[in-house]
């Protein structure tokens, strides 16, 4: 870095702190799979990072983690982003990557979404740090979002392991000011490390093992230093992690005493500030967002040394977002619901006017209506909302690709006929597998594939692979050609539609049907970029 | 000093781009905003809403705690009544008369109009029809900023900078649609402000 200006404070989502905060790291490469609400981290980066480091969509979340690795085995700094259900596909690389010896820092920012605004659970990726026994950091702002970042890549490189920062939908999706720090220039190409260190053989493995138990106690010592402790009241102390810390600020100052507080933002959990909390205290109330993990750790299985207010004893609903109405009521017991109010009608997210989804979901219904209770299992994307009415059309949607091996599982069990309908960036990031077991069985099954060329849900981000590639790849994957159909999905094009999935629903053995037709907010999007 | 606003409408309808003006013009005073956004699944026409907060002081939470927002800014009259809890009992309700009715069960419109105006001070202005007016129906948004400037912590030029700003780089066109939804936005909210019967 040749200039000493510092870089202007700047108005960001706490998705594009860490972006800026990566950028701002030297990162050299960021990888990742759309996923609300992660997204716009890497879109923050694709927008403005120029020529400086690689960035890129992968297929999914697995090969956009072992991307990075690859990048810190050669001594460079590597971003990988994701939904928190994402980093279920990348668990099997995130864990491993635990045992070699991280050279360059390995950063992974995961947005868990609390309350399930767009996701079908609400997993905590705290316990996923805990499991792969890593370093974890939670900022509580748009600030620390900015500075952990930066700092996750030191502490990667300081105690050779991969790091995680987690965020929550609330900080992902809020916009406030961030005040950057000067920026860092890129670590230059590394020598190649012993191998030894890299290949999981059993022997290694073992010993790489046994060092990352080694790394522990110093992982403690440093969260029991990040800790913020703050004894004052004895009457009440309160935990918060993360956000639930600005939840209970903005209480805190209505209240006529100070509760004693501790705020955990790195973990492992502090133990040494947790005690000192508790033995000042008479009552502990923990505050996080996600899963009870630190108030599980603290009540373990015996008696409790002081009473604990928290999601497990139901004085913080079990599920759902905390909010600051949340908070107060943990704390002062006192419920301020408003009674009346007005019962209106739901207003539920539908497919856009036009959708080529709409025309394929019409073709489906059609093409089914004489046959006994098809079954038709679906996956994640704007197509998931055939499942509500006006439509009624699909029966399941679970994970990434499983609707073409559950209905593969269901043609096993003697179910007919089932259908799987799948979107084609899905397909690429998960369908091909299962596809690759129903053609390896000949398995009596109906795969839609509803290409709309994009990845509509979270923003139109761009395909793998263009849409006439897709049939290539179906073919390749073994799929007889006599029963692979591309199909436009238009109003027009309806009546071919339906003449081929009936043919191949009745067809027995695997089919596949491409529904084609471009995402409206795509095309949209294309047109004003080249505008 | 703060300001707390619930903004919303249905996916589609511009909510963000209300708080991104809004929200530049009074950052730009020195003040601290924290302003909460719904992305992904909701944004598909169904309902959406957005904390937006500001005060000259710190903001902490990104969301508005329940009975403490100072005004609803609404595109959709139905949805200005959905986050009711969230409006201080002086606070103000500001929305858009023309309903966006892709539900089947809408309810009937001057029943809906009458319970928002007898729930708070209100603000009900024919958004849609202004925007059409200033050249551009998708300007109902700016429409509704104009409206509620009286009440915001910036001046109304402040606004129109801000809106320079955002949409200098959509044309033309677009900007100058925009410009005149604004300022036939603050003449509207002027002359439509209510206040609910005193019991
Ligand atoms: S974003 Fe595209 S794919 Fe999704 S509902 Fe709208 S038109 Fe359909």
């Amino acid at each position: 870095m040749t200039t000493t200006e510092k870089p202007a404070a700047r108005v960001v989502l706490g998705d594009e702190a860490v972006a800026l905060g990566a950028l701002h790291a030297g990162v050299t490469a960021a990888y990742g799979y759309p996923g609300t609400p992660s997204t716009e981290i890497l879109e923050y980066l694709l927008r403005t990072s120029g020529p400086g480091p690689k960035v890129a969509w992968c297929a999914n979340e697995k090969t956009a983690y072992e991307a990075a690795i690859g990048v810190s085995m050669v001594g460079r700094r590597a971003l990988v982003t994701m939904k928190h259900v994402g980093l279920n596909v990348a668990a099997d690389p995130f864990i491993n990557s635990a045992l070699v010896a991280i050279g360059g820092g390995l950063v992974v920012a995961v947005a868990d979404d609390p309350g399930m605004h767009s996701s079908q659970n609400e997993q905590d990726s705290r316990y996923y740090a805990d499991f792969a026994r890593i370093l974890c950091l939670e900022p509580s702002d748009q600030q620390e979002a900015y500075a952990m970042t930066r700092r996750a890549f030191d502490l990667s490189e300081q105690f050779h392991i991969p790091v995680l920062i987690r965020l929550v939908t609330r900080l992902a999706h809020s916009r406030s000011v961030v005040i950057p720090a000067q920026p860092q220039a890129e670590s230059p190409l590394g020598v190649l490390p012993d191998g030894s260190e890299w290949t999981l053989l059993p022997a290694n493995a073992r010993r790489r093992y046994a060092d990352l138990l080694d790394r522990q106690p110093a992982l403690l010592a440093y969260s029991e230093q990040a800790a913020v402790l703050q004894l004052a009241s004895s009457e009440l102390g309160v935990i918060t992690t993360g956000i639930a810390r600005n939840y209970f600020l903005e209480y805190q100052a209505e209240l006529d005493y100070q509760p004693s507080h501790l705020h955990i933002g790195t973990y492992p959990i502090p133990i040494e500030a947790v005690r000192q909390l508790a033995g000042h205290v008479d009552r502990i109330v923990v505050l996080e967002d996600g899963y009870p993990y630190v108030e599980r750790l603290l009540r373990g299985l015996l008696p409790e040394p002081v009473p604990i207010d928290g999601k497990l004893n139901g004085r913080v609903p079990a599920a759902g977002e905390l909010d600051p109405d949340v908070v107060r009521q943990a704390i002062d017991g006192e419920d301020r619901r408003p009674a009346d109010l007005p019962d209106l009608a739901g207003r539920p997210p539908q497919l856009c006017r036009g959708c080529p989804h709409a025309d394929s979901f019409h073709a489906l219904i059609d093409a089914m209506v004489e046959l006994e209770g098809p079954l038709v299992c679906s996956d994640i994307g704007c197509y998931t909302l055939g499942a509500l009415p006006p439509f009624r059309a699909i029966q399941s949607c679970v994970c990434m690709g499983a609707s073409i091996g559950m209905a593969r599982g269901a043609v096993d069990a003697g179910y007919r006929p089932a259908i799987a309908v799948i979107g084609d960036s899905t397909f690429l990031h998960s369908g091909m597998t299962p596809l690759l077991d129903a053609v390896a069985d000949d398995t009596d099954l109906t795969v839609l594939i509803l290409d709309n060329h994009t990845v509509a849900m979270t923003g139109t981000q761009p395909t793998l692979v263009p849409s006439d590639r897709l049939p290539v790849i179906v073919q390749g994957l073994g799929v007889d050609p006599d029963h692979l159909h591309v199909l436009r999905a238009s109003h027009k094009g309806e009546a071919d539609l339906v003449a081929a999935i009936k043919k191949e629903i009745a067809h027995r053995g695997v089919s596949v049907v491409i529904a084609e037709r471009a995402c409206i907010e795509a095309v949209k999007r294309i047109r004003k970029e080249r505008s | 000093m703060k300001m707390d606003i619930i903004l919303a409408g249905v996916g589609g309808q511009g909510v963000l781009s209300v708080s991104a003006v809004i929200a530049g013009a009074t950052a730009r005073l020195g003040w601290q905003v924290k302003q909460s956004e719904v992305h992904g699944m909701a944004q598909r026409g169904g309902a959406v809403s957005a904390h937006l907060r500001m005060a000259d002081g710190p903001v902490f939470s990104d969301l508005i705690p329940r009975g403490r927002a100072d005004l609803i800014l609404s595109l959709e009259p139905m949805e200005s009544l959905r986050y009711l809890e969230y409006l201080s009992p002086t606070g103000t309700i500001a929305t858009d008369i023309e309903p966006v009715s892709n539900i089947d069960n809408y309810p009937d419109l001057d029943a809906l109009l009458q319970s928002i105006r007898t729930a708070r001070a209100s603000i009900l202005v024919d958004a849609t029809a202004l925007a059409r007016q200033a050249g551009n129906v998708k300007a109902a948004n700016m429409v509704m900023v104009g409206a509620v400037a009286h009440m915001l912590p910036v001046t109304e030029e402040a606004l129109i900078s801000e809106i320079h700003r955002t949409f200098d780089r959509l044309g033309e066109k677009v900007l100058q649609a925009n410009l005149e939804a604004i300022r036939l936005g603050i003449v509207a909210g002027a002359a439509n402000r209510s206040y609910p019967a005193t019991a």
